[in-house]
């Protein structure tokens, strides 16, 4: 097993206060006129993208960025609802950057890097105030000072919000700075793009390949670094939260050329969305957890209870998890509140006619508060939920199921988010940080945020400033061939000429995974979901129906390219679940559990990030570790009772 | 919830298909069974487009991504109304149930001289972006920013300026104005900004700036017929413009000073 490495984060020595500070003065700066000798190339439009484009252009550097959408405007992070955290203590109630510190590494159930959730924290002030100034209308009191509300996982308020839709709020303003340089100069934005291939030049990340999404084109793009801030893979489900064309092909193809990928196993299930309807199911609509402030949980006590919620008296309710966890009752992280609702409907409580789902119900805050209270805090996801469902969650309970939500696993980075292909630095949801097993409510904002507007600003300047690059020419032979490998993909795929549909091999893939990689977790079950997904993909090379051609646009195409990268990563989430035996946050192995039913870590084995290196189709990739210390948070079973 | 309705619909659907920008393009009928009333309206077309690639047909190509109404991807005039009959409500929001058996729905992309059509009910919007360079933000660096609390917005601003920010950038303004106008889009940009001290700096030259490129692109002027408006899926609303015409006539008069 020689070739298993310990993978070196990277992380600064001293006073964990101390490290980011320190580290940025000891960090190279490249001169300010110099910085326009350099050019980056930024994947992704999201919080991280943006935030990270707008800052690199306005530091100097040339940047272009891409994106699939017809626009970065409409990057996924604008779905994300509830708010974003930050450690400004303005509600006098003991918070503070080493509390926000504490409980992330807390919520991420010790899976987490200390000295980058430290940073996280540390950044988390500057990230409100950048907003502010740009102009996103947060939420405010009487008095005009900014408002801050609670949520799950957290016993202090410090989430800011605008209204149910921080995260259209906050990429608009990430978005309006970015075209603020496109104004200048500074940022080329190419739409409609689809990254296909990275090319690295004598082992350093210098360019993509991109297809055109409109003609069918493969174009090359040359740069000094590359920075993938693509999002995560929850699609991979078929049915998550995750926006349509949201994907992991450009993670996925860089995991193909040597990056490694880190903890692909750790996914969040996210417990208030809408249940399922039907086969005809596109996605999931999620609703925004800080519904569970004011909601209650529950289901009857009674077995397959067909009456209206309506006429279930109080005494006959199970408000389960007021129950189960005294103290933090409805407000328990995502994960447990998921694990519990689950474990509700597989015991035959679940509600409504599939008998998946369990009651979120507002009747006590609503005759505590008034409706009007209620519906200026809720109004625009109570409407949501209505025009869906077509009932009035006003009026009687609404109905809520665990559905995929996030990726907290993504590409191994350093501290400096570069992974461990030199160049390539993966921000934002894409990289495998910050959140370890457990991501908290308001804190994928926060990351996006910080990577973009506060980390990859000094840490790509360090790796200017310490290394040379040479003029590469638009024909070179790394560029050539990358460009070759990917046509030839997606002529392979029209040349297929099947029988069954994208789409068709895309829930097939899903259900396995739902089933098998899910919630919840076991030996028989992975190992099983491995050989299945292996038959999907065999099939998927076989008989997939991709009609269209490659010039103009194909969006079946387009989906197929994606299916068959998420056959891939399907199997490498199966593998990291069934080698990582213990629980740990969203990944829950029933083999390891406490008498009680809960997540039990195995820390003297399992304190480490696993890093997949890629092998070869058809070879087990690599499992290199880096070990987790533990200097500033104790570890100890999470216990939300 | 879902799974109450077990009626399916019959529809017969008029579309808009046109291979590319430069193909002439014309409406094509299809009819469609088993249609359940719990589809989102973007569902629909996925079971249709389903059974055309079964029948090896190209599908037929329309925006879309989050499916949960805040991108502003989806689009589609649906029986000449931007986004379908109901109030409020993005294509991907809008359900089947608010059709009946039988029904004929006519599908068409955004028609106006500046979203040009890439493919079947596929429009380029990027002209919004070009209006959004052109002045939708306020000159601030990161890094450059004082405490949050340091600029204090009574809660009624950060009300009116949160209305007019939650404009999703759909281009159903332009798409149901008969000159093809988007005032409403940039108005409601314009108007975030102003009623924002942070924006107060540039309030004037913003205006001036973003109207100059509208014109420019290509799309009309307002004459206050409201549809916009009406056919808005976030609700924005009218005194944007205004808002934004006090802008950019006090911008005139600066700029001659």
């Amino acid at each position: 097993m020689s070739n298993i490495k310990k993978l070196d984060g990277k992380t600064p020595a001293g006073p964990i206060a101390d490290r980011w500070s320190d580290h940025k003065f000891h960090m190279k700066i490249v001169n300010p006129s110099n910085k326009r000798k350099y050019h980056v190339i930024v994947v992704g439009t999201g919080l991280a993208g943006s935030s990270a484009a707008a800052s690199l252009a306005e530091l100097g550097y040339e940047v272009t960025t891409f994106c699939i959408q017809d626009s970065p405007r409409r990057a996924h992070s604008i779905a994300a609802q509830g708010g974003i955290n930050a450690a400004k203590n303005y509600t006098n109630d003991g918070d503070s950057v080493h509390r926000l510190f504490y409980d992330t590494v807390k919520g991420g159930d010790y899976r987490a890097r200390e000295s980058n959730v430290h940073r996280l924290a540390e950044v988390s002030s500057n990230i409100i105030d950048q907003c502010v100034a740009q102009g996103v209308p947060f939420a405010r009191e009487y008095g005009g000072t900014l408002s801050n509300r609670s949520f799950g996982g957290s016993q202090v308020s410090r989430t800011f919000y605008a209204r149910g839709q921080t995260g259209q709020q906050l990429l608009l303003g990430a978005y309006s700075a970015m075209m603020k340089e496109v104004h200048n100069g500074k940022i080329k934005s190419l739409t409609r793009r689809e990254m296909t291939e990275l090319v690295i030049v004598n082992g350093k990340a210098r360019g993509i390949i991109t297809r055109n999404l409109i003609t069918g084109e493969f174009e090359k793009h040359m740069a000094d670094a590359v920075v993938l801030a693509t999002g995560g893979y929850g699609n991979i489900f078929y049915l998550s939260t995750n926006a349509k064309a949201s994907n992991a092909s450009a993670a996925f193809r860089a995991y193909k050329k040597g990056a490694y990928f880190g903890n692909p196993c750790f996914t969040q299930i996210h417990p208030t969305c809408i249940p399922v309807s039907g086969d005809h199911q596109s996605k999931l609509t999620l609703m925004s957890e800080s519904l569970r402030n004011d909601g209650r949980v529950w289901v009857s006590k009674a077995k397959g209870d067909k009456r209206p919620p309506a006429q279930i008296p109080e005494e006959e309710r199970d408000y389960f998890l007021e129950r189960i966890y005294p103290s933090f009752g409805n407000l328990v992280p995502r994960d447990v509140a998921s694990r519990n609702a689950k474990n509700m409907c597989d015991a035959g409580f679940g509600v409504g006619s599939t008998g998946l789902a369990v009651y979120l119900d507002f009747a006590s805050a609503i005759q505590r508060e008034g409706e009007d209270k209620i519906r200026a805090r809720y109004g625009n996801l109570f409407e949501m939920y209505e025009k869906i469902t077509d009932q009035d969650p006003y009026k009687g309970p609404m109905m809520i199921y665990p559905a995929i939500h996030y990726t907290m696993g993504g590409l191994w980075v350093d501290y400096n988010l570069m992974s461990n292909i030199e160049g390539l630095f993966v921000l934002g949801e894409a990289n495998f940080s910050d959140h370890g097993a457990n991501r908290l409510g308001a804190s994928a904002l926060m990351q996006g945020l910080a990577d973009g507007y506060f980390v990859i600003p000094y840490t790509i300047g360090d790796y200017f400033a310490s290394n040379k690059f040479e003029k590469l020419d638009p024909d070179h032979a790394e560029f050539d061939t990358a460009l070759k490998a990917s046509k030839a993909k997606y002529d392979k795929l029209l040349a297929i000429n099947g029988k069954r549909t994208v789409n068709d091999f895309h829930k097939q893939l899903g259900h396995v995974m739902w089933d098998n990689v899910g919630m919840a977790r076991n030996e028989a079950g992975l190992k099983k979901a491995i050989d299945q997904i292996r038959s999907i993909r065999d099939a998927f090379w076989k008989d997939v129906k991709v009609t269209g051609t490659n010039v103009d646009v194909n969006t079946e195409l387009e989906k197929a390219g994606r299916v068959a990268d998420f056959l891939d990563l399907g199997e490498l989430m199966a593998l990291d679940a069934l080698e990582r035996t213990e629980s740990c946050g969203g990944h829950f192995r029933e083999e390891s559990q406490t008498e009680e039913g809960e997540a039990k870590r195995d820390d003297e084995n399992f304190s480490h990030v696993a890093a997949w290196e890629y092998q070869g189709d058809g070879e087990k990739p690599l499992r290199h570790i880096e070990e987790l210390k533990f200097e500033y948070v104790k570890l100890t079973q999470r216990s939300y009772k | 919830m879902g799974g109450n309705s077990t009626d399916t619909m019959s529809l017969k659907l008029k579309i808009w298909r046109q291979k590319n920008s430069k193909d002439k393009g014309g409406m094509v009928d299809y009819t469609l069974d088993g249609v359940s009333p719990d589809m989102s309206f973007l569902e629909m077309l996925d079971v249709l487009n389903n059974k055309l690639i079964t029948e090896k047909g190209d599908s037929i190509s329309f925006d879309h991504d989050c499916r949960e109404g805040i991108c502003g991807s989806c689009s589609l005039m649906i029986n000449g109304q931007a986004h379908g009959p109901q109030a409020n409500t993005t294509t991907c929001q809008l359900h089947m149930r608010k059709f009946k058996n039988g029904d004929e729905i006519v599908i068409e992309p955004w028609r106006a001289k500046s979203f040009p059509v890439v493919k079947d009910l596929m429009v380029d919007r990027s002209a919004f972006d070009k209006i959004m360079a052109a002045g939708g933000y306020v000159n601030v660096n990161t890094g450059n920013a004082p405490d949050g609390n340091a600029i204090l917005i009574g809660q009624n601003e950060a009300e009116l300026a949160m209305d007019a920010a939650a404009c999703i950038g759909c281009g159903a303004c332009v798409a149901s104005c008969k000159n093809a106008s988007a005032m409403l889009f940039v108005s409601a940009k314009v108007s975030q900004l102003a009623l924002l001290p942070q924006g107060q700096v540039e309030a004037e030259s913003r205006a001036l700036a973003m109207v100059d490129k509208m014109d420019e692109l290509g799309f009309g002027n307002c004459t206050n017929e409201a549809e916009c408006e009406a056919q808005c899926p976030k609700g924005i609303k009218l005194d944007n413009i205004a808002r934004m015409n006090r802008g950019v006539i006090k911008g005139l008069f600066a700029a001659r000073k």
